[in-house]
C-alpha cells in the first residue's frame, strides 16, 4: 500500500461520510479493505484503490467507505446506559401518552446487536398498550443485510448477551443462533448517512447513536449531531457513547452520553 | 481475593481458564472431575465455579444438583463452560441453578463478560 492509497481512503471517507481515517494506519486500512478487494475480484488492495481513482465507480467508492465506518458492537453494550435511557423514555411516554406510538431509532446499528438488545428490553419492559416503532439504520448495506437476517455466530451471542436472554429470544439453526421472528418483525431497516437530511425519518422519542460521532471529523460531527437533534420530539432523548460529547448540549446528570432535546427537563 | 474452582477433565482447558481467571484477579483451584469438585467444595466453598458438562463419572449437571443441596452450596456463582451448545441444554443448566453459560471455544473477553453477568466480578 502506498501513501497515495492511504490518502485516497482518508479522502473518500471524509468526503462521503465525514469519517476521520488516519491515512498512515496501514494495518487498519488493509485489515478492513483487504476483504473488499478480494470480494470485488481485485488482486490486491492497491489494485482496488487504483480502480476507485481511475474509474470513478460510485459503488466501489462506497464499498470502501462502508468498510471503514465503525463496526464494533456487541449485545447490551453499556447496559446501564441502555436500560436507564429506555426505562425513562418508556415511562415518560406511558405517562404523557403523546400520540399512539413510541418511536425509537437505532442509528448506525452495525450488525444489529444494539437494535435487537433494544427490542428484547422493549418486549420485556414496555407497558402493555404502548405501541413501538423501532427503526434501525446503518451506512453499510452489507451490515444492514446481516442485521436484518438476525443470524449470529456462537462467538457473537456470547458477547454481552446473558444466557437467559439467549434461550428466550433466539432459535438455534445449525451452528448459528437466530433472533426470534417476533423480534425481527419489530424492526424497520434502512440505509442512512447521518450527514444527509434526516427529517423525513423523524420525529423520535429516543435515538441511539453510540460510538459513531467520535469517529467523525469535527465539522461532520457537528453536522451529524445537529441532524440527529432535529429528529427528536420536543422532549426526546439522544443517547451517544459513554463520554461522547454532543456539541453544546449537557448530558443528563449521572448519565454520561444521554442528552435531552430540551435541557433541564427530566423524565418521570 | 475471590476464589474460582475450575472443573474440567481437560488439563489444557484448566490451564487456559486458570490464566484468564488469574488475570481477572481470582485465586484459582482445579478439579479434574465431579467427585473432586464436590470434595473441594466440602472443604472450602469457592466464590465461583467454572463447570464442564461432560466429564468421566459425574456430569456437570449432577455436580451442580448435588452442590446446591449442600450447606452453603447455594452461594457459589456457577458458570457452565462446555461444548454443549443446544438451547435446551442451556435451559436445563439454568433450571438446575446455573448462573451463566459459556459455550466452548471461549476467550478472555467471553469469560470476563459472563462472570460479570453472573455477578461474579
Amino acid at each position: 500500500m502506498t501513501p497515495q492509497d492511504g490518502r485516497t481512503v482518508a479522502a473518500l471517507c471524509a468526503e462521503r461520510a465525514g469519517l476521520r481515517v488516519d491515512a498512515d494506519k496501514e494495518y487498519l486500512i488493509e485489515n478492513r479493505l483487504g476483504p473488499v478487494a478480494r470480494r470485488e475480484g481485485f488482486g490486491s488492495l492497491p489494485d482496488l484503490l487504483q480502480a476507485v481513482r481511475d474509474r470513478g465507480d460510485e459503488r466501489l467508492a462506497w464499498a470502501v467507505v462502508e468498510a471503514m465506518s465503525p463496526a464494533e458492537t456487541a449485545f447490551f453494550r453499556d447496559p446501564a446506559s441502555l436500560d436507564l435511557a429506555l426505562a425513562q423514555v418508556v415511562a415518560d411516554f406511558a405517562r404523557r401518552r403523546e400520540g399512539d406510538t413510541l418511536r425509537i431509532w437505532v442509528a448506525a446499528c452495525g450488525a444489529g446487536q444494539e437494535v435487537y438488545s433494544t427490542a428484547m428490553l422493549l418486549e420485556e419492559q414496555a407497558p402493555i398498550g404502548v405501541t413501538v416503532d423501532l427503526c434501525a439504520s446503518d451506512l453499510s448495506d452489507r451490515r444492514l443485510e446481516k442485521a436484518r437476517s438476525g443470524v449470529y455466530s456462537q462467538f457473537e451471542v456470547q458477547r454481552g448477551l446473558p444466557a437467559r436472554r439467549l434461550v428466550r429470544h433466539f432459535e438455534k439453526r445449525d451452528d448459528s443462533f437466530v433472533v426470534a421472528q417476533r423480534l425481527r418483525q419489530m424492526v424497520r431497516w434502512r440505509r442512512v448517512n447521518l450527514l444527509e437530511d434526516l427529517s423525513p425519518l423523524g420525529p423520535f422519542h429516543l435515538v441511539f447513536c453510540r460510538n459513531v460521532v467520535s469517529s467523525m471529523l469535527d465539522s461532520a460531527r457537528n453536522q451529524a449531531l445537529a441532524n440527529l437533534k432535529k429528529v427528536l420530539t420536543p422532549d426526546g432523548c439522544l443517547v451517544l457513547g459513554l463520554g461522547e460529547p454532543a456539541g453544546d448540549s449537557a448530558s443528563m446528570p449521572g448519565q454520561p452520553g444521554v442528552y435531552r432535546a430540551q435541557t433541564g427537563r427530566r423524565a418521570a | 481475593m475471590k476464589t474460582c474452582l475450575v472443573v474440567d477433565d481437560s488439563r489444557v482447558i484448566r490451564k487456559v481458564a486458570r490464566r484468564i481467571l488469574e488475570d481477572l484477579g481470582f485465586e484459582v483451584a482445579e478439579a479434574a472431575d465431579g467427585a473432586d469438585a464436590l470434595a473441594w467444595c466440602a472443604t472450602a466453598m469457592p466464590d465461583v465455579i467454572l463447570l464442564d458438562w461432560n466429564m468421566p463419572g459425574m456430569t456437570g449437571l449432577e455436580v451442580l444438583r448435588r452442590l446446591r443441596q449442600e450447606p452453603g452450596g447455594d452461594s457459589p456463582r456457577v458458570v457452565f463452560c462446555t461444548v454443549e451448545n443446544e438451547l435446551d441444554r442451556i435451559r436445563e443448566a439454568l433450571a438446575f441453578g446455573a448462573d451463566e453459560y459459556i459455550m466452548k471455544p471461549f476467550d478472555g473477553d467471553i469469560v470476563a463478560g459472563k462472570l460479570l453477568m453472573a455477578g461474579a466480578l
